[in-house]
């Protein structure tokens, strides 16, 4: 009896640990990002079988919380940290940005062809309730020659807190003061107008089932879903269609990201990073490699993960960047 | 454990074993009736603990303000209660006169090859997830509500401001019908066990007194199973309360306070979901915490609501009869 417990238990913790001295590091964190990590975390354990990555995609937030409480040895946000939020933790984290991800406008407007074109300020003017009409002069000017309804907008949002909602929020509190005064960007924020639905498929389907409906949504999840999706101005006052190599070119393009990597780009297409969050200190010699060595093969072989997924690529500039950062993790 | 005492005398041997083992079942059954208590313990402390930074921060006030704003971190729960309490109530409405009817009908008149044909189909309908219902909310209810039902209760009904703004579709009703039909299976299946359990001789003595067969069900049988049809309604309406995915696909998600049935809302267990993952600020995740404790303390306030609803009403049948 003794003796098949005690086999069953050597053979258990086999299970659990994997390889006998495999390094195992466990992370938590975004959802919009999780499909990509998980086949990094694949990829690289095929080709480094000694390190195992585990990746719960438990949410921006929970990430944070698990990073402030311990739990992990990295975190995963679709928002930086706050200075208030870094301050809780005993040592500082370094973001990571991964991939890209962008936020592109949808509407249901019969009757209209061709992509709409909107300015960051109509936007922000229409998400705030005060462009009700389609055949607004702000939309008509925007768009010359064509022929807008007199339907009523119906705004359609996110009801589940989301890095979708922030980097929408964040983009346009960056081209309305009163966006920026009124309502703010976080993962989930009040709503001056409109309706949630739950996840991108929540907001599609009020866009898709209301005449005169407008909405956000990931721009992978309009590509997949061939949603009709608008043109939006640029800093420079050029319309842009978004996707993958548009999402790239901005952010290559934007000035605005911090030497600590925290903050967005304020270019159209409507995008963000996303970040991983790594503690600056690593006690533990072995894991502290196995982390910067994942950064370096994730910063080269896996980008190409990227468009495959449809995430858009990082710039080289801030690959360059980042990969300087790697050795500030002591 | 056994008492050596009981032991030593010939003859009782047995008998001690056997309330040895009576002790053994009280004890274990015991545990696991506490254990009971324990998790539900456990519970209120843990909701206590987590929510302590809102209750400091926001005190009383967190119940009656309508404002819910994560970017600066103030937090009110009002419209969320509303929204509970409205769409559970609208449930309740639809559902009540539906499911006993129905329970009535499968009781006490139907044949008993349909009865028992429809009480499956019943109980089948008590086991889809709540999910499903969703999905058929949002893909024929909602579509229904905003080209069909709302426009016709604007147009006869419009003078009410229970029934006035623009006709989305999602709304408090469309979620109030939605747990309707979620609730109505419980309270039929319930309702028709409550009813299946009146005696033969109180139906054969209302119709000996020259009842008719209405008569006898309506005024004998019905009020005879009355606890059981009571404690059928609660069971739905504590489903209605706590009822989520379906909810947060219909109601709008929109944290206001709206007379109009027709307006979009929300309640409090649709926002812990959608809300709680990506819930960055401690306040945020504390203020989160509170709902769900305040939901707990809804439904143990509704619950004792229904204990003392069914005590009176007891009384009041026994001083009757």
């Amino acid at each position: 009896m003794k003796t098949i417990i005690s086999a069953g238990i050597v053979a258990l913790s086999a299970l659990c640990a994997g390889p006998a001295f495999g390094q195992n590091l466990n992370g938590a964190g975004a959802t919009f990002p999780a499909p990509i990590y998980q086949k990094w975390f694949q990829e690289y354990k095929t080709a480094h079988s000694s390190v195992q990555i585990n990746y719960q995609p438990i949410g921006s937030g929970g990430g944070i919380s698990a990073m402030t409480e311990g739990t992990v040895d990295f975190g995963a946000s679709d928002m930086p940290m706050t200075d208030e939020q870094i301050g809780k933790l005993k040592v500082r984290p370094l973001h990571f940005p991964t991939v890209l991800g962008a936020d592109v406008i949808t509407y249901n407007l019969p009757g209209v062809s061709g992509a709409l074109k909107f300015s960051g300020d109509t936007i922000a003017n229409i998400f705030l309730g005060k462009i009700a009409k389609w055949n607004d002069p702000k939309i008509a000017a925007d768009n010359p020659g064509v022929k807008l309804p007199s339907t009523d907008i119906v705004v359609a949002h996110r009801s589940d807190g989301s890095g979708t909602t922030f980097v929408f929020c964040d983009y346009l509190s960056k081209v309305s003061p009163e966006w920026k005064s009124k309502v703010g960007a976080s993962t989930s924020v009040t709503w001056p107008v409109g309706l949630g639905g739950a996840k991108n498929d929540g907001v599609a389907g009020i866009v898709k089932q209301t005449e005169g409906a407008i909405g956000y949504v990931e721009l992978v999840f309009a590509v997949q879903n061939k949603m009709a999706f608008a043109d939006v101005k640029n800093a420079a006052g050029k319309f842009v269609t978004p996707s993958f190599a548009s999402v790239t070119a901005a952010a290559q393009a934007s000035k605005d990201l911090a030497a600590d990597f925290r903050g967005s780009i304020t270019n159209a297409p409507i995008s963000s990073y996303t970040w991983l969050l790594i503690p600056s200190q690593i006690q533990d010699a072995a894991k502290k490699k196995a982390i910067t060595d994942f950064l370096g093969w994730m910063l080269t072989t896996g980008q190409k993960d990227a468009e495959p997924l449809s995430y858009a690529p990082l710039p080289a500039a801030v690959v360059a960047k980042e990969k300087q950062q790697i050795a500030a993790i002591k | 454990m056994g008492t050596p005492a009981a032991a030593i005398r010939p003859g009782s041997k047995s008998v001690s074993r056997l309330s040895g083992g009576d002790e053994l079942a009280r004890a274990v059954t015991m545990l696991f009736a506490l254990a009971v208590l324990a998790v539900a313990a456990l519970l209120i402390f843990e909701l206590w603990i987590h929510s302590s930074p809102a209750k400091e921060k926001f005190g009383l006030g967190f119940l009656s303000s309508t404002l819910w704003n994560p970017v600066t971190n103030e937090f009110g729960a009002l419209p969320f209660i509303y929204g509970t309490v409205v769409t559970s109530v609208l449930a309740l409405l639809i559902a009540v006169p539906l499911g006993v009817g129905a329970a009535i009908y499968l009781s006490e008149l139907a044949a008993p090859r349909l009865s028992s044909i429809l009480t499956f189909l019943v109980e089948l309908l008590a086991a889809v997830p709540s999910v499903i219902f969703g999905l058929l909310a949002i893909f024929t209810l909602v579509p229904l509500m905003r080209g069909y039902i709302e426009p016709a209760l604007k147009k006869t009904l419009g003078f009410l401001p229970l029934f006035t703004g623009p006709a989305y579709g999602v709304s408090y009703l469309a979620a109030g019908v939605i747990l309707a039909v979620m609730t109505f299976p419980f309270i039929i299946s319930v309702s028709r066990e409550a009813l299946l359990t009146v005696p033969r001789e109180q139906r054969e003595a209302a119709l000996a007194l020259g009842a008719t067969k209405w008569e006898s069900t309506w005024q004998v049988v019905v009020p005879f199973a009355r606890l059981g049809i009571l404690g059928s309604v609660f069971l739905g309406l504590a489903r209605a309360l706590g009822e989520t995915m379906a909810v947060t696909m219909v109601i709008g998600n929109n944290p206001g306070i709206h007379a109009s049935l027709l307006a979009p809302g929300y309640t409090i267990a649709a926002v812990i979901a959608n809300e709680f993952a990506e819930a960055t600020s401690d306040m945020y995740r504390s203020a989160l915490v509170e709902l769900g404790m305040v939901l707990f303390l809804l439904t143990i306030v509704i619950n004792g609501l229904a204990r003392i609803l069914i005590v009176v009403t007891t009384k009041k049948g026994s001083a009757r009869a």
